[in-house]
């Protein structure tokens, strides 16, 4: 099943996905590409409501809103997912590409043990035995740390702790060896400590499960820690991408330059006051014609104001969707405060 | 087990709550002397000393409750004085059986239909056959029962009942299941439809409202996301977790209506069950009966809704860690 | 989203009429009410005026003009023998539109005087059980605890008797003899005796929701300021809890309102609501029940007229429900 390693695993291109409200259409995500190589980490990042966990949604063929229109191309190991038949994205989802969510409190149903739900997922890609399915679920579940598989297995979700969940939720997801695993959000809802360990068990999976991960997430130190690449969402469009030391190093787009300056440096004196950025991402509707950033951007100027900049490279694999490198004028490098773990 | 045993001590007290209340209604209304009640119209002065004596109408109302309570689930020997002196506890558990018959069979009916029309309507949300399904369980919400129960009557045993439609509905009354189960099933099925009919209006708009709003849940996308068919993830995760609720109301419907809630079909289609003895004993202002009726349906319902609570320790694994 | 950019938002109740106002099913069911109401308060004008007929007076000797005939209203049967008399059928004109009951009277016309009572007393059977459940919740949701637990364990007894046991009971109590309260003496024949028995049996299924609202409110934040200023209770409640449960009364009006008429109709029939010669649908129906095979249009007309009515509110409270947006907006027994 080794793919040819010039196609990357999965290949986004000008993913737009519109929402219908008030008898119009509401672009949610416009023009987004990316793409997630074999075994590679993707970080995506961005505010709450700027189109990470429906970008998501739109790769796993999850968007069911009546009315919505979802168009580009997301390409699963060269083969088109975008206006698959239901039945052949339903065998994919779940088998190749799965997905763990934010909240484990509330993404198991409530009525079955953890165990059975797991066995479900296995049961419904693979031909095997309920014990056989059984007993790769106390396998997996026992590989993500738990302890005491057998008996987490038969415990139903509320008796187990936000961590033991995300573990379990994990579990699930891999259940079925995924090439792809798409984590929106892992580590939100937990306490620090366990965020850590998850985090650590995410990026383990490269070694022992040759799975890549789609890391959505809100918190660039996660990504700092995580991933190999970078790509940072703005109101629906890509504000920059790159390698993820290219990014955190060279930031070529203020919107990424002041999402850095608001993360507490981990050496050195601690300011009074963390820098924040004023103002609110606009709303969907009310998208300006020009930079999505510009009304809450400390260079914005005539240029930024008539037309979405598009991406300019600024190095092998980075881009920028500022106009501020073509126009000679571009961002000082930083010393990266937090330390990048990722090569 | 604490669950259960705190279960048992609310039961006992709602228990002794109604039986309060249905005496103090029958008994210490203010402005009536319920001796002349008891004894019925036009009673002999001896017999209304009689049965102020033997009831305790003479003395304080703890005692009067005592008297009554024991009358009514001790000795079992309240008697009707309206009826020449005949006792009211034997009527009540012959009665009984039908009534059951009736209600379970309805119940039959209205679960399956409405799980059936609010999975369907649930399924295809906001089309024509959605709005259609809904829009028919509400017209069945705002039928009364015994007006349907008379046009019921009037099509299949007058009108069309010469017609092969219905030409098998047998004349109104009751057929007991030991004697002719064919004729047990031809005499019920027209009461059971009918009685049925409100409550798979009410069920099928719950269960409909429930699982839209289970649609959009997390552990709803979950169960998409692991690739099962969108039929599975209904019927396995939606449905599953919105018998819960489905479950709790239920229990309290079906006691409400074995307890003498289906009192008005009895009384459209003529079956001798307890709801019928309730309307016999009005219509002679027999209060003996209409008394015991009340306090055993009453009674009946507390141990039924406490039954369903078991029920639901099973269902809801949540439920069952609270306790 | 339109509320920024809007000077001054326009209040809920301002937002639910104009949604009310788009919803055509509401507006149809709105205007079937109005007409309802309106044909049933020209009762009197009907059957003076159109019809001719007085609703009150048993007619059975009468005799009717139609087409220039003139007919009894008390008709020989159809068997083959012509044994027994029934009352005359729907003529479709003016005068006895819907035939005769069995006493010879004017079912149009009772039908339109019959509304009147059955919708007097279903409304006034929805406010007053609002007001008593509004009582209760708001007191029960507001100072849980003790008053709590003995409230809510006191609408939990009165739910364990079956709606319509509890119903019976309370009228047989009541319409056997007339009932003294202290100063106010009710005559068996009172309309407000169905009123107020249908209220009190309703009580315990609009009490629950009111109380959730109110459990909800007094965690909500605006409460937890108030209380942490030092407003007193008492104000809280008035300013901060009552408008906010509003909303729940007003959806659960037509609902109750949809109950209590069901209700109504319910023990009419049983002949423990409204008292002859007074009519109502349900004692319309109960009426024509004998005459169901050989005039089935006297026990149809007054059910038709329940189902369209009962029907309408119900719509009524489902658009009054998205309107408001309230969740748990309760269901029937």
């Amino acid at each position: 099943m080794q793919a040819d390693p010039a196609i990357p695993l999965l290949d986004v291109r000008d993913l737009c996905v519109s929402f219908p409200a008030r008898g119009r259409m509401v672009p949610i995500v416009e023009h987004v590409s990316f793409s997630v190589p074999e075994a590679g980490i993707l970080g995506l990042v961005g505010e709450s409501g700027s189109g990470k966990s429906v970008t998501a949604m739109a790769i796993m063929g999850l968007i069911d809103t009546p009315g919505a229109q979802v168009s580009g191309s997301v390409r699963f190991r060269g083969r088109e997912l975008v206006g698959l038949p239901p039945r052949q994205m339903r065998r994919l989802r779940g088998r190749d590409i799965a997905m763990i969510f934010q909240d484990p409190m509330t993404a198991f149903t409530p009525v079955y043990t953890i165990g059975w739900q797991i066995d479900e997922q296995i049961r419904a890609h693979e031909r095997l035995s309920r014990t056989q399915a059984r007993a790769r679920t106390v396998r997996i579940l026992g590989d993500m740390g738990v302890p005491d598989p057998e008996r987490v297995a038969g415990r139903y979700p509320h008796q187990l702790s936000g961590g033991l969940r995300q573990r379990a939720m994990i579990a699930m997801a891999l259940s079925c060896n995924p090439t792809l695993l798409i984590a929106d959000e892992p580590t939100t809802a937990l306490d620090v400590t366990v965020q850590a360990q998850i985090l650590d068990l995410i990026r383990s999976l490269r070694g022992t499960y040759g799975s890549s991960v789609l890391l959505i997430t809100h918190d660039m130190g996660v990504v700092a820690q995580t991933c190999d690449a970078t790509l940072v969402l703005y109101s629906g469009r890509v504000a920059e991408t790159g390698p993820s030391g290219r990014v955190f190093g060279h930031p070529g787009h203020p919107y990424t330059a002041a999402l850095l300056d608001s993360i507490p440096p981990l050496y050195g004196p601690r300011p009074d006051r963390l820098p924040a950025i004023a103002g609110a991402p606009p709303q969907p509707v009310e998208r300006p014609p020009g930079c999505a950033f510009g009304p809450r951007c400390a260079h914005v100027h005539a240029a930024c104001t008539t037309a979405p900049p598009a991406l300019a490279p600024l190095g092998p694999g980075h881009a920028a969707a500022c106009v501020l490198p073509a126009e000679g004028t571009p961002l000082p490098p930083r010393t990266p405060a937090w330390g990048n773990t990722c090569p | 087990m604490t669950a259960l045993l705190r279960r048992a001590g609310q039961t006992l007290l709602v228990l002794l709550g109604v039986s309060v209340l249905v005496f103090g209604v029958f008994f210490a209304t203010p402005g009536a002397d319920p001796t002349a009640r008891i004894a019925g119209r036009n009673a002999s002065p001896q017999t209304m000393e009689k049965v102020r004596h033997e009831y305790g109408f003479d003395r304080p109302l703890p005692v009067q409750y005592a008297i009554m309570m024991k009358k009514l689930f001790i000795t079992r020997d309240l008697a009707s004085y309206a009826n020449r002196g005949e006792r009211v506890v034997p009527e009540i558990m012959q009665a009984a059986p039908v009534t059951a018959c009736l209600v379970c069979g309805a119940a039959f009916i209205w679960v399956t239909v409405s799980i059936a029309m609010g999975t369907v309507a649930a399924a295809m949300k906001d089309t024509w056959v959605d709005r259609g399904l809904m829009m028919l369980g509400l017209v069945g919400i705002s039928i009364p029962v015994f007006w349907l129960g008379e046009v019921a009557n009037l099509v299949t045993q007058n009108r069309y009942h010469d017609t092969w439609l219905f030409s098998w509905v047998p004349g109104l009354g009751y057929v007991p299941f030991s004697q002719s189960p064919l004729g047990w099933l031809r005499a019920l099925v027209i009461p059971w439809t009918v009685l049925a009919v409100m409550f798979i209006g009410i069920y099928s708009r719950v269960l409909r409202t429930d699982l839209v709003t289970l649609a959009g849940e997390d552990f709803m996308r979950t169960a998409r996301a692991k690739g099962l068919s969108p039929a599975r993830v209904l019927l396995w995760h939606g449905l599953r977790t919105s018998m819960v609720t489905f479950v709790s109301l239920f229990g309290m419907d079906f006691a409400q209506l074995v307890g003498g809630g289906a009192l008005l079909t009895e009384v459209v289609f003529g079956l001798p069950g307890v709801g019928r003895l309730t309307y016999r004993a009005l219509t002679t202002l027999d209060l003996p009966v209409i008394m015991a009726t009340v306090m055993y349906s009453a009674v009946f319902v507390v141990l039924a809704n406490a039954a369903v609570d078991v029920v639901y320790l099973f269902l809801d694994p949540r439920v069952r860690d609270a306790g | 989203m339109s509320a920024q950019t809007q000077p001054a938002s326009p209040g809920p109740w301002r937002q639910a009429a104009r949604v009310l106002a788009r919803t055509p099913s509401a507006i149809m069911a709105l205007g079937v009410l109005g007409v309802v109401t309106v044909a049933c308060l020209l009762a009197p004008f009907y059957a003076h005026t159109i019809a001719r007929t007085d609703p009150f007076q048993s007619t059975v000797a009468g005799t009717i003009v139609l087409d220039g005939h003139e007919m009894d209203i008390m008709q020989p049967n159809d068997n083959p023998l012509h044994l027994g008399l029934s009352p005359i059928g729907p003529t479709w004109r003016t005068t006895y539109m819907l035939g005769a009951d069995s006493q010879g009277r004017d079912v149009m016309a009772r039908l339109l005087y019959g509304g009147r009572n059955s919708l007097l007393i279903s409304a006034g059977a929805a406010i007053t059980c609002l007001l008593l459940a509004a009582g209760v919740g708001i007191v029960a949701g507001f100072f849980g605890g003790i008053v709590d637990t003995v409230l809510s364990r006191i609408m939990d007894i009165m739910w364990a008797v079956p709606v319509y046991l509890f119903a019976i009971s309370l009228s047989i109590v009541m319409t056997s003899q007339q009932v003294r309260l202290g100063p106010f003496v009710l005559r068996a024949d009172s309309l407000s005796i169905p009123v107020m028995i249908i209220a009190l049996v309703y009580v315990p299924y609009a009490a629950r929701p009111i109380r959730g609202r109110v459990m909800a409110l007094r965690q909500a934040e605006f409460v937890t300021a108030a209380r942490c200023l030092g407003v007193p209770g008492w104000r809280i409640m008035l300013r901060d809890i009552v408008p906010n449960v509003m909303t729940t009364l007003v959806t659960l009006g037509p609902l109750l309102m949809a109950l209590a008429l069901l209700a109504e109709s319910a023990l009419s029939f049983l002949s423990l609501g409204v008292q002859a010669p007074q009519p109502s649908w349900g004692t319309i129906i109960q009426d024509g029940e004998g005459l169901i095979y050989t005039r089935p249009m006297v026990a149809v007309a007054p059910g038709l007229a329940i189902v369209v009515v009962v029907l309408a509110l119900n719509i009524l409270g489902d658009g009054l429900r998205d309107a408001l947006d309230v969740r748990d907006g309760g269901r029937r027994p």
